[in-house]
């Protein structure tokens, strides 16, 4: 009866659809949380302070020296931070237009949750493919749904029904339309050279042939600045960016409204990341060795690999937040407009004719 | 003393004056020959008053232009010129280009010394020229302050004057910056009590004398002198002789520096924390123009401001002094409904459907003349839509020959042009006596009076069916009253008053009302609105410009076009 | 005089932002490998962290403003409310002694303030309270962590910032000035 159901295609699916589902969002959740944790500190020791070292739950601190080394790190931090957000009073103006105000902070983070699902964080666990959803069209989606991170953004700062907000509003949705198109076009090249839009299968490809940013460098460096912007972060920051407009498009937002637009932003910044690590490092494969895997063991250690790469780009995101000082709005839609857009186009006839000059 | 005196006749047209041609720093002007001295005469132009015709002020401590010019102080010390004439011919002498040669004025023993004139008892001559920039009359003003500084204690950070002193004004335009003085400083007397509101401090003193004029020939109270010689010289009053006249204070304005100081005002604000506020005098008739100054909705100072239509530069003490009661603790602040405190609509709606419903005749008002001209005006409103009788109550003091009159009410002329009270303020009253102890009248509104001083008793006030007040501070005529409705004081609302001399002067706000305290003008609107005697409008500005409109005695009048010296109506 | 500065257009390398970029990585990388060894001042408590164990200021810091006393223990404050003018938060507020208040507790300058507050929440520590005393009677002193539990408790009197000012020795000049007019007792008239 119960091998009956398992070798039913269909129950398999769906089951393992779900559980897969529920462990990626918890993974996700916790990276999104630590992500946090790991820009503080890592803010603080470039900046030469301390961060956050003061957290601990009541019994923690009996443990000999584990409990004070992990209250040092602000292990705990993330927890009481979520727990501040729950408790903190979730405060909406009366003049602002209440239903947008309200989805606008979902808006914001469901899209970055939907990238996840068609990444291919690992190659194979017990003969179950280690993705979500196995599109043929993956990239296509991605895009599809990374556009659709804008509507919260502009959204919440034109219900907020003031200015600051309004602007911030404003300003992402002319930076993230802009540069979509950089990004978009990147990838047309990778598309070019791997021959597939199915992100697996884009994996694979790496895994034969070697990592694609050594291929399409200019694609990645275009793909890596256009993910700054699209996540809105520093340098590109400028929807939020606290020296003139307060806090931008949040700047009415309290407790888990907040932390919705909070999490959005670091969901956004890991999905770039794995998208990056997709695209370009090799996924779940090392360079120049590796197929799918056909033991368990090989799984757990694809998708180790893949959490890897992904937590050295995540690092990166941070650092150059805490490293360079934010853009202009005109320098801004320069580099966008006059610089990347020609620059992957180039790449795109290029890449084009490489091709097909290999394959006459 | 003619000009000086605000109850003299205004003087007619002084005739034209010939015209001289001097130059004041090379520029050439045309001044006028005379020029009115302190008491109005014409007297020669001098080059204080050319100086200040061309633009150029000179720095002076004695002089005043309303006071008799004493030349002591020698701050105004000028280089000039004059056309050199030759002996022989008695022609003027020439240059080469025709125009007349200057002989500068130097000291005849030193003759490349220049030879300052001080510029307020000099007067000009035709061709004359003035240097009042030029570095010989910088040099002479910056000695000059040395030397007033030689015992001077330099106590600015305890000293009211500290902000308004021309001594440290001047200092800082013209002094040097730094002393030679290694000496110690002749030290005198301070804080000596010269009477009841005057503190001397003689270390401050520069001995410019204007205190001692201003009481002689001002306020006619020869009490003040100098005593002592040299650098102990000291300002003093007779043995035994307080200086206690009703014009002192006047004194402690004219004081260019921090000697003379005000008891009340000791110690108790810096000068540059007052805000400045045009505004009128309410404790008599004249209406002597004054400046408020007041801090965060604390009244600190009244000062006299120069009206010469009404009061000169100066005001009396009483008038001045005349201000703590708008701060007074006990002052109305709720509205009162039968002794318990509601709000201004739910009084407001209440009073006006009594008054409406009140058949005409049983309902009389007393008004106050301390009350601005426009509130009268809408009372005369009301009134006039309740047909009910109306008065004001007078008030009398003693005149004196300066600034006092005798009628203590700031705006009974304007009572009367509005048409409250008849041509004698107060003869009403007895008339609405009877009629309340006969009983036709059953209600009454009273504005910022007590009426049991002025011959209706308590006994009436406990007949009324409906007694209405309006004041400022409680008195028994409040406390008796069904509805307490709190106004203002002159000095938290504008509006304007008709002095003696039927001139229309208006004042403007200092400080905010106390509690739920509001000029009467935004109350009468409302009331007048729900009696159906119409709408008005709300601002000051409007209001006085409908009255304009209304009330013949004001015809042609404009609140932008009374400016803030006023203009003068027939009464 | 105005100077015209030269103002060089960049290159091309330099407009491809890359130097600026690789400038910001090394500047951010030494100070995390300085921080990760322990070499940052943050880190080198010894004891503890900030709370635990209190940051010694520099010599010359300027904390909060106090006011102080002079060596024979007087006031030196006169009222003379310039640093409430000059004050850029309005932190400082003065009573001056009015007309019927005690002017003065000291035998010298004849005024002091009947109430000095200062509102350390509005302070900014900016100094110039301190920069425009004419009787140097406050001082921005070493304190910069201030804390209360409410408002009204981080509104400090004259009482406490008298007593947290300590004192400090100035020139006397009050003093001198009635020492200098006790010697003088030539003056001819005596009015009182």
């Amino acid at each position: 009866m119960l091998d009956q159901l398992i070798s039913d295609p269909t129950v398999r699916f769906v089951a393992f659809g779900t559980l897969k589902i529920l462990v990626v969002f918890g993974v996700l959740m916790t990276f999104v949380a630590y992500a946090v944790l790991v820009e503080r500190k890592l803010s603080a020791l470039i900046q030469d302070r301390v961060g956050p070292n003061r957290t601990a739950p009541p019994l923690v601190l009996k443990i000999p020296v584990l409990g004070k080394l992990l209250q040092g790190w602000g292990i705990f931090q993330p927890m009481a931070d979520g727990v501040k957000f729950f408790l903190k009073e979730d405060f909406t103006p009366d003049y602002v237009r209440k239903v947008y105000f309200w989805i606008a902070p979902a808006i914001t983070v469901i899209p970055a949750l939907l990238t996840i699902a068609v990444i291919p964080f690992g190659s194979r666990l017990g003969g179950e493919p280690m993705v979500i959803a196995d599109l043929n069209v993956g990239i296509l989606y991605t895009f599809g749904i990374v556009s659709l991170g804008v509507y919260g953004i502009v959204l919440a700062g034109w219900s907020s029904n003031s200015k600051y907000p309004f602007l911030g509003g404003i300003r992402s949705s002319a930076q993230m339309i802009s540069y979509e198109l950089a990004m978009g076009m990147s990838v047309v090249s990778v598309v070019l050279v791997t021959g597939d839009l199915n992100l697996g299968k884009i994996v694979e490809f790496q895994a034969a042939h070697g990592w694609l940013v050594f291929y399409q460098p200019l694609a990645f460096v275009i793909f890596l600045v256009s993910a700054f912007a699209e996540t809105n972060r520093l340098p590109f920051d400028l929807p939020e960016s606290e020296s003139e407009l307060v806090g931008g498009y949040h700047t009415e937002y309290s407790s888990m409204k907040f932390a919705l637009f909070f999490m959005g932003e670091y969901a956004n910044m890991i999905a770039s990341a794995a998208m990056m690590v997709t695209l370009f490092f090799g996924g779940w494969s090392l360079p120049f060795v590796g197929a799918p895997a056909g033991t368990w063991l090989g799984g757990l250690l694809h998708i180790g690999i893949f959490l890897a790469k992904m937590i050295v780009l995540v690092l990166v995101f941070i650092w150059v937040r805490w490293m360079l000082p934010r853009f202009r709005y005109d320098q801004l839609m320069d580099l966008g407009w006059r610089r990347f857009i020609p620059l992957a186009l180039a790449n795109i006839v290029v890449t084009a004719l490489v091709l097909a000059a290999l394959k006459s | 003393m003619s000009n000086a005196a605000p109850n003299a006749p205004a003087p007619t047209a002084p005739p034209p004056v010939e015209k001289i041609r001097i130059k004041v720093d090379g520029r050439e002007i045309e001044v006028p020959k005379t020029m009115p001295d302190w008491q109005g005469r014409p007297q020669p132009t001098t080059m204080l008053q050319a100086c200040h015709l061309a633009g150029n002020e000179v720095p002076h401590y004695c002089y005043h232009e309303k006071l008799p010019v004493a030349g002591n102080c020698r701050m105004c010390l000028v280089e000039f010129g004059t056309p050199m004439m030759d002996p022989a011919t008695r022609k003027p002498v020439l240059e080469a280009d025709g125009s007349p040669r200057i002989a500068r004025s130097v000291l005849p023993y030193e003759p490349q010394t220049p030879r300052g004139a001080i510029a307020c008892a000099t007067p000009i001559s035709p061709g004359m020229e003035l240097y009042p920039s030029s570095p010989a009359t910088r040099q002479m003003r910056e000695a000059v302050l040395e030397s007033l500084l030689v015992n001077h204690p330099l106590d600015c950070p305890i000293c009211d004057q500290a902000g308004e002193c021309k001594l440290q004004e001047y200092s800082v335009e013209h002094g040097s910056g730094t002393s030679r003085f290694v000496e110690a400083k002749v030290h005198k007397p301070k804080a000596v009590d010269l009477g009841p509101r005057i503190v001397l401090d003689d270390e401050r003193c520069i001995l410019c004398t204007r205190c001692v004029r201003f009481t002689k020939d001002i306020a006619g109270d020869d009490a003040l002198g100098i005593v002592n010689r040299g650098s102990y010289n000291t300002i003093a009053t007779f043995p035994g002789r307080p200086f206690d006249n009703n014009y002192t204070l006047n004194t402690v304005d004219l004081c260019p520096v921090g000697a003379l100081t005000s008891k009340d005002f000791r110690f108790k604000m810096r000068v540059w924390f007052l805000k400045e506020t045009r505004s009128v005098c309410t404790s008599c008739a004249t209406g002597c123009n004054i400046t408020i100054g007041s801090r965060e909705d604390t009244i600190h100072r009244y000062e006299p401001r120069g009206n010469d239509a009404v009061n000169g530069p100066w005001m009396c003490d009483q008038g001045r002094l005349n201000y703590r009661w708008i701060g007074r603790s006990d002052r109305l602040r709720d509205v009162l409904a039968n002794g318990a405190k509601t709000t201004w609509k739910a009084a407001v709606d209440a009073v006006a459907a009594r008054l409406a419903a009140a058949p005409s005749g049983s309902v009389a008002i007393v008004a106050s003349a301390r009350q601005t001209t426009e509130e009268l005006h809408l009372i005369k409103k009301l009134a006039d839509r309740l047909g009910a009788p109306t008065d004001s109550v007078p008030r009398e003091g003693e005149a004196d020959r300066l600034l006092v009159n005798a009628d203590r009410n700031p705006n009974t002329n304007g009572a009367r042009l509005t048409g409250i009270s008849f041509t004698e303020a107060g003869i009403r009253l007895p008339g609405i006596a009877d009629g309340i102890r006969a009983g036709t009248i059953r209600s009454l509104v009273v504005f910022g009076e007590d009426v049991t001083q002025h011959g209706i008793g308590a006994d009436l006030l406990a007949r009324l069916e409906l007694l209405v007040a309006s004041d400022i501070l409680p008195n028994a005529t409040t406390a008796a009253a069904h509805y307490v409705l709190p106004g203002c004081a002159h000095a938290e609302k504008r509006g304007t008053f008709v002095n003696a001399k039927g001139r229309v002067q208006r004042f403007l706000k200092a400080v905010e009302p106390k509690g739920d305290a509001r000029p009467e003008a935004e109350f009468l609107r409302e009331l007048l609105a729900g009696t159906g005697a119409g709408e008005v409008p709300a601002t000051a500005e409007g209001l006085f410009n409908a009255m304009a409109r209304e009330v013949p005695a004001f015809a042609g009048l404009e609140w932008a076009a009374l400016g803030d010296a006023g203009v003068n109506v027939p009464v | 005089m105005t100077k015209v500065v030269d103002r060089k257009p960049l290159t091309f390398y330099e407009r491809t932002y890359l130097p600026t970029l690789l400038e910001g990585l090394k500047v951010t990388a030494r100070h995390f490998m300085r921080s990760v060894k322990g070499g940052n001042a943050a880190l080198q408590l010894g004891d503890g962290y900030y709370p635990e164990v209190p940051w010694q200021v520099a010599e010359g810091y300027r904390g909060a403003p106090y006011l102080v006393r002079d060596q024979d223990g007087n006031t030196k404050c006169v009222s003379c409310q310039l640093c409430e003018f000059v004050c850029p938060p309005k932190a400082i507020r003065i009573t001056p002694p009015g007309a019927d208040g005690v002017p003065a507790d000291r035998p010298n300058a004849e005024k002091m303030p009947r109430e000095f507050e200062i509102n350390m929440l509005r302070c900014i520590f900016c100094g110039l309270c301190q920069e425009v005393c004419p009787e140097e009677a406050i001082f921005l002193q070493k304190h910069y962590s201030l804390t209360g539990l409410t408002r009204e408790e981080m509104i400090y009197d004259k009482e406490r910032l008298l007593q947290l000012g300590g004192v400090h020795a100035g020139i006397q000049k009050w003093k001198h000035k009635l020492e200098e007019a006790r010697e003088q007792d030539t003056f001819p008239v005596k009015t009182d």
